[in-house]
């Protein structure tokens, strides 16, 4: 019922603000208000810190190299210099990293802190709207809650980014926003200025088992069918959208079509602007998904979980799909049942990229281990990945996978000053990170108690400002 | 000299690299031998010789024969070379549901679950012991992992009581329950507090459930006679084990009050062999747990406030617990097993000590089940459960090469290797399904 009533409804009130607009005085068309993509804009601001040095540090570039005995400078928010010396201003803060490790910041690209904030009541259920099976139209920065201590946590497991997205009870699920994790009063505050927005897709059980018994889809074969539905239908829009634009430019005017929020965020996905996170756990509909993606010229940046990427992954790595995985979560679910302790390091073999992700509050405190443990299933079964190669999936993959690996997901002169020093080795279950920097400032200092952020959902309980 | 020893021996001559391969080679023959030495290991023996820093193990007729500092083949015994190798018991589960699911969600293929049922009304009498499927692909999965056995039992029955668990060998053979009737669950947490909407319903209920039960110890159940109780009789004849300590009460509880309440109910129910599970609060009131001398059985890792239940939790709650000498277990899994030693790797960063974190893998849970005797540490006498790590069993990037059960050597192979195998040997001029 409501995929007939929306519409409606919206067809409604833009034909009552084009006919007062039209009342209040004729706008020359082309002068025709441009419809705002950035109606939400970010309000993040680093914080101010002195220059920073790291000395005598074992440093992980991400990007498949390794320094020992290495320094880094960091200066004005910006990864200023690094190599095996740098040359510090005076007033550098520096830190000694003997027997430490240096690396990226981690990039998580599949949380839902803030949208299933803890405490986990039914209140703070703000991720699936599974009240339809195309939402489209929903952005799930309007149901982040900054004041989820979850992202405290993460912080303390050495991320600085993250993508949250949308549940995946929908075919659609709704835009996804990237975050950096320095949680504040507002979402905008937190929101990674250049970010593209994404959309979060999802394949097989999940929609069939919502949907089942609400109308559908309740098989693999509708929600193929409903991906496909949608899409020629945002083609259409894209065409009445691209052809009044066009008229504009010419100077002919025209009316400007109405708009659908649902359809703006799929043609925004046909015209390359919003990136595709698709939940996809099985080898065969990953590639069935691959083929709509040609039917309909889009392009798919990630499959999430692809937890039978494995099998296929010479077809990822053709088509230049990555795939964000666990390392070892399996058989929860029937299409999670061919899960493999190798996948990761399978699918980075393969030449596709590989990327290791959370879905959990739990696991995106620990995503170091989960990578440590891939790196080591994969050596056992024969693969041997370097340890500077293997990090390329906690930091620069995921970045490219949400569009900003050109302002951090490496240590790269210039970038974002985005890196955390580990107290050693951070392949190992025992090492933790010491000191975490965001854009240049440390925010969070392990030795330092006083250091540590404390949402307000935590101040005044007991164990406020606790070791967690 | 058997062919097992002889494989063994040409092992021996060759360098440490190689030792890994030889060690597999040599064990699908030395399966069926009878004595075993398996030399040169750091052997934790989880008993008061603590540490060997290089011993060997004798293993006849599936039990621990000795503990020997150094390396000593005496005759007639097979030699397994495991020199720079990590010897331990093999890890117990600490409260699973392994051999009752295969797959967790929508796929009719768990017995965890029970919709309620006309022979219980609190759900004590269910009894986990024949739902047990010795074929589930999981048990040489998690046998992988360096687990040789492991307490099993229902999730959730919607009423009061989660049933009777039970404790089962993951050797794979039909019969693999180690103990039946092992421990009853009960959930007094905001999980459980939230199907009666109150702790003032649930506490009510569980009070008189258990008094019910003590009644019910000089009571004739069979259907001739009368009973008038709340609980129904299978309910009773369940519970009255629990009331006398002979069957462990496990007790999910997080909130610092709730725990402390749970520690008083022996002053009602004195014989009550009470286990903490998760616990999250549980640092805050750790001088009453030890006082109490209850054990807690806990997911170390679990640090974010839920529930208003958990505000409390900590990462450092196992390493404060022990500190308070509380005996901590560790091993809430099922599918994934192998976090059980992560996550206790994890408590040994937050301060527990690497001893601690191994006992709550091994000799902790199975002196909560009452299995001290035969399970949990390498000692004469015992089953030989034994498992031989390529390093360090807490650390994330070491594993399992070899594991015993009852002195027999398993296959380390599972579903999931052999998928494994067959993508990464794929011929890609055949359909997969032609790949073995």
């Amino acid at each position: 019922m409501l995929i007939n009533i929306k519409p409606k409804i919206l067809v409604v009130i833009v034909l009552a603000s084009s006919l007062l607009s039209a009342c209040n005085d004729e706008k020359p068309a082309e002068q025709a208000a441009k419809v705002d993509k950035n109606p939400f804009p970010s309000t993040y601001q680093r914080i101010d810190y002195a220059p920073v040095v790291i000395k005598n540090v074992t440093i992980l570039d991400g990007i498949g190299n390794r320094i020992e005995n290495g320094s880094v400078l960091l200066v004005d928010g910006k990864i200023s210099s690094f190599g095996t010396s740098v040359k510090a201003p005076n007033d550098a803060i520096e830190i000694d990293g003997t027997d430490k490790w240096l690396t990226p910041g981690i990039i998580d690209n599949h949380s839902h802190l803030g949208v299933y904030a803890s405490p986990g009541t039914r209140s703070h259920s703000d991720g699936n709207e599974a009240t339809n099976p195309v939402t489209a139209e929903v952005w799930a920065e309007h149901s982040i809650w900054p004041q989820d201590p979850g992202f405290q946590r993460a912080l303390a497991g050495g991320v600085t980014s993250m993508q949250i997205l949308p549940g995946s009870a929908n075919l659609f699920g709704g835009r996804s926003v990237t975050v950096k994790n320095l949680p504040n009063r507002t979402m905008q505050d937190m929101k990674f200025p250049e970010a593209p927005y994404g959309i979060k897709m999802a394949c097989g059980e999940n929609p069939k088992r919502v949907y089942g018994d609400k109308g559908g889809p309740m098989t693999r074969m509708a929600n193929v069918a409903g991906y496909r539905k949608a899409w020629i239908e945002a083609q259409e829009y894209q065409k009445k959208w691209n052809d009044y634009d066009t008229a504009v430019e010419e100077g002919k005017g025209g009316e400007q079509p109405g708009r659908d929020l649902r359809l703006e965020t799929l043609a925004g996905v046909l015209d390359g602007e919003i990136l595709v996170h698709m939940h996809c756990y099985r080898a065969d509909e990953m590639a069935i998904m691959m083929d709509v993606m040609k039917e309909f010229n889009y392009k798919i940046g990630t499959f999430h979980h692809a937890v039978e990427a494995y099998k296929i992954a010479d077809k990822l790595a053709e088509n230049d799909v990555c795939s964000a995985m666990w390392a070892d979560w399996w058989g929860f679910k029937m299409e999670a049942y061919d899960g493999i302790r190798e996948n990761i390091p399978m699918v980075h073999t393969a030449g596709a990229c590989a990327i290791v992700h959370s879905d959990s509050d739990l696991g995106i405190q620990r995503l170091n281990q989960e990578a440590a443990k891939a790196w080591s299933d994969g050596r056992k079964a024969g693969l041997e990945i370097s340890k500077e190669e293997a990090w390329q999936w906690l930091s620069a993959n995921p970045a490219k996978s949400l569009g900003i690996f050109d302002y951090t997901g490496s240590i790269e002169e210039g970038k974002n000053a985005d890196v955390v020093l580990w107290s050693a080795d951070p392949f190992s279950s025992y090492s933790q990170a010491e000191k975490v920097f965001i854009d240049g400032a440390m925010v969070f200092d392990r030795s330092n108690p006083d250091s540590w952020p404390v949402s307000d959902f935590e101040l005044g309980q007991i164990a406020q400002g606790d070791a967690k | 000299m058997n062919i097992a020893t002889r494989a063994t021996k040409m092992c021996t001559s060759v360098n440490k690299i190689s030792t890994v391969i030889c060690l597999l080679a040599t064990l699908s023959i030395s399966a069926y031998a009878e004595k075993l030495a398996i030399t040169g290991a750091q052997i934790h023996t989880m008993s008061n010789k603590g540490i060997i820093e290089q011993g060997t193990l004798l293993i006849e007729d599936g039990k621990i024969k000795d503990v020997l500092t150094g390396v000593s083949v005496p005759n007639g015994y097979s030699e397994i070379d495991a020199d720079g190798k990590v010897l331990t018991p093999g890890f117990i589960g600490a409260l699973t549901n392994l051999g009752l699911v295969e797959v967790s969600m929508s796929a009719n293929a768990s017995d965890t679950n029970v919709d309620s049922s006309e022979i219980s009304s609190v759900g004590a009498a269910y009894d986990t012991q024949y739902a047990i499927n010795t074929d589930s692909t999981l048990l040489e999965i998690t046998r992988l992992e360096g687990f040789t056995s492991a307490a099993t039992g229902l999730s959730d029955t919607g009423q009061l009581f989660d049933g009777l668990g039970a404790v089962i060998t993951l050797s794979k053979e039909f019969d693999s329950l180690i103990k039946g009737q092992a421990f009853m669950h009960v959930d007094l947490s905001s999980g459980g507090a939230d199907r009666s909407g109150s702790r003032a319903a649930l506490w009510v209920s569980l009070n008189q459930s258990l008094t019910e039960a003590s009644i019910a110890q000089n009571t004739d159940l069979s259907p001739t006679k009368q009973w008038y109780g709340l609980i129904s009789r299978a309910d009773a004849a369940a519970l009255r084990n629990v009331i006398n300590g002979k069957i462990p009460l496990l007790v999910t509880a997080n909130r610092a009050n709730d725990i402390l309440q749970v520690l008083s109910l022996t002053k009602r129910f004195p014989s009550l062999n009470l286990v903490l599970v998760k616990a999250s609060d549980g640092w805050r009131v750790a001088k009453q747990i030890a006082a109490a001398n209850v054990p807690v059985i806990l997911d170390p890792e679990y640090n974010l406030p839920g529930q208003f239940d958990r505000l409390g939790a900590t990462m450092e709650n196992a390493a404060r617990l022990h500190a308070a000498n509380v005996k901590i277990s560790i091993g809430i899994e099922t599918h994934n097993a192998r976090l059980a030693p992560q996550h206790a790797g994890n408590a040994v960063a937050n301060g527990l000590p690497h001893s601690a974190a191994l006992a709550a893998l091994t000799i902790n849970p199975a002196t909560i089940y009452g299995l001290q005797d035969t399970l949990g540490s390498l000692e004469v006498g015992k089953q030989a459960d034994v498992v031989i790590w390529s390093g360090d069993p807490l650390e994330v990037t070491q594993s399992a090469e070899q594991v015993f059960i009852a002195g027999k050597s398993m296959v380390m192979e599972s579903r999931q290797t052999k998928l494994r195998d067959r993508y990464l040997n794929r011929d890609d001029k055949l359909p997969a399904a032609y790949s073995k």
